[in-house]
């Protein structure tokens, strides 16, 4: 035996056992953090988990299966253009990088045989905040104003930091060779107008189930939410068709799933969840029963499911015990992150573009710390700053990188990262 | 016959990998199963998404998970 190899569980066991022995359990503050913590879990639990969460994984699946990837990526191998192919890796994020096994080896291929440092980088900073799933989450829980902003900062801000590293690189480009291997399809081509329908139905019942209440109880936005349910519904019921007529679902089980969804929307008219969720679990059982494509939309929104949400829920509690629902303190005392990062100074913006480009998030729980953070007393513009250094980079991820350009250019990309952030974050606290 | 499971540690990439590896026992057949992390060498073989299978140095799909059928074939020809 050797006794070596038991130090680090003994150390362990002894930092749990301390930290066992003096839990402030009964402590107003940690009683009330924990609290918190729970609390937050409860409402993202009620709130947003199955009408949000739920669609945007289905939307998240459906863009990894039935568009075509390769159409994209063509754009940014060796021969494409420069300016398309700034354009392209800018944008792209939103069907490419929906999962982190797409990323950094596109970010890799794409700098060694593609089109190179500029377009790479412009993809790596964009990619994870205008994933799908990202602007979904973003919009609904800090606002569709800041979820615009996020989006249309990072794409504007991606070229430009690209642009910039190829400029200040522009001797050491790598070596490429034309040979490159796309993903190969996994659905059969369809002709686009059937790929827009199909997934503007899927986004306008996610847009309409989630329409929030207005303040004013008139005009447009009123009458919209008093006619939310009938707008999804609507929608429900088209997209129904579109996957009878070309997605090759039965026509059976589609009518059964709307029949039954239906007698619960009549039934229980003021729980319009138990109506949705039929919905939807109707939609898996029809899926996964019609053929190999839409068993593979199944299992890929299955997929990112169990890969983000348990994540999500531990940061949103998390996020909860250090700082509280919106309103409420957590183990974090609201002062603090008024005086780091309240207002719209140079300061709190630079100071959470540093953070946000150091620490790791794990997918999307940034959304749920800037909640917490805001309600906190961060200012709107360093919530910008944060959200837009905060995905893009983080310690891990910057070796990882380091790995593929090296350390130089690996420091200046931080540094540019940071930089913008701290820019975009006093423009937009400034509006 | 050299193979190769490329992916940066993915879950998809963790999938290939022991499907490859359980095929290449069922089929006994002579081969090393190595999986390349690294993403440099990743890049080296040209593919833009992984998980990647490489089979005597031939780029054999990319971005997806094989079959186990897809993977016999491969390997038997």
């Amino acid at each position: 035996m050797s006794w070596k190899d038991e130090l680090k569980p003994l150390g362990i066991i002894i930092a749990v056992f301390f930290a066992a022995f003096f839990l402030p359990v009964g402590i107003y503050r940690f009683d009330n953090a924990l609290t918190e913590g729970l609390e937050l879990v409860k409402w993202y639990a009620q709130e947003h988990v199955l009408l949000c969460l739920v669609p945007a994984f289905f939307i998240a699946g459906a863009i990894g299966v039935f568009i075509s990837q390769n159409a994209v990526m063509r754009y940014l191998g060796a021969g494409a253009k420069k300016i398309v192919a700034y354009l392209v890796a800018s944008v792209s994020g939103i069907i490419l990088a929906v999962c982190s096994c797409t990323i950094l080896p596109l970010f890799a291929g794409i700098y060694t045989r593609g089109a190179g440092l500029g377009p790479a980088i412009a993809f790596l900073y964009s990619g994870p905040a205008i994933s799908v799933l990202s602007i979904i989450l973003t919009a609904r829980i800090l606002g569709p104003e800041i979820g615009i902003a996020r989006a249309v900062g990072a794409v504007s801000f991606s070229v430009i930091i690209g642009f910039l590293m190829e400029l200040i690189f522009k001797k050491d480009e790598a070596e490429r060779s034309a040979q490159i291997h796309l993903p190969e399809e996994s659905s059969t081509p369809r002709p686009l107008y059937q790929t827009i329908l199909y997934f503007f139905f899927m986004i306008s019942i996610l847009v309409f189930a989630n329409w929030g209440k207005p303040d004013l109880q008139q005009g447009v936005w009123w009458t919209v939410f008093s006619l939310k349910w009938i707008i999804t519904s609507v929608s429900a019921v088209a997209f129904g068709v579109i996957l009878v007529l070309w997605y090759s679902h039965q026509a059976w089980k589609i009518g059964l799933i709307a029949v039954v969804s239906a007698m619960f929307a009549y039934m229980l008219p003021t729980v319009p969840i138990i109506a949705f969720s039929a919905g939807f679990i109707g939609l898996t059982w029809s899926a996964s029963t019609s053929g190999e494509e839409n068993g593979s939309w199944v299992y890929a929104s299955w997929d990112f499911t169990k890969q983000i949400l348990p994540l999500l829920l531990m940061g949103v509690f998390i996020a909860g015990f250090l700082l509280g629902r919106p309103g409420n303190e957590g183990i974090i005392p609201n002062e603090w992150v008024a005086t780091l990062v309240g207002g719209n100074s140079f300061f709190a913006n630079f100071f959470s573009s540093i953070v946000g480009a150091f620490m790791y998030f794990a997918t999307l729980t940034e959304v749920p710390i800037v909640q917490g953070l805001m309600g906190s007393g961060m200012g709107k513009g360093p919530s910008l700053a944060l959200l837009l250094a905060g995905p893009a980079l983080s310690l891990p991820n910057m070796l990882v990188i380091r790995s593929v350009i090296g350390t130089k250019k690996t420091v200046v990309f931080s540094l540019l990262v940071i930089i913008m952030a701290t820019i975009s974050g006093m423009i937009f606290g400034m509006i | 016959m050299e193979i190769k499971v490329l992916g940066p540690g993915c879950a998809k990439c963790k999938k290939a990998e022991e499907l490859v590896k359980q095929v290449v026992d069922e089929a006994k057949v002579e081969a090393t199963v190595e999986k390349v992390t690294d993403l440099m060498q990743i890049a080296g073989y040209g593919v833009f998404g992984t998980p990647a299978i490489v089979i005597n140095g031939e780029v054999k799909c990319v971005g997806k998970i094989p079959t186990k059928q897809e993977v016999l074939n491969w390997i038997n020809s």
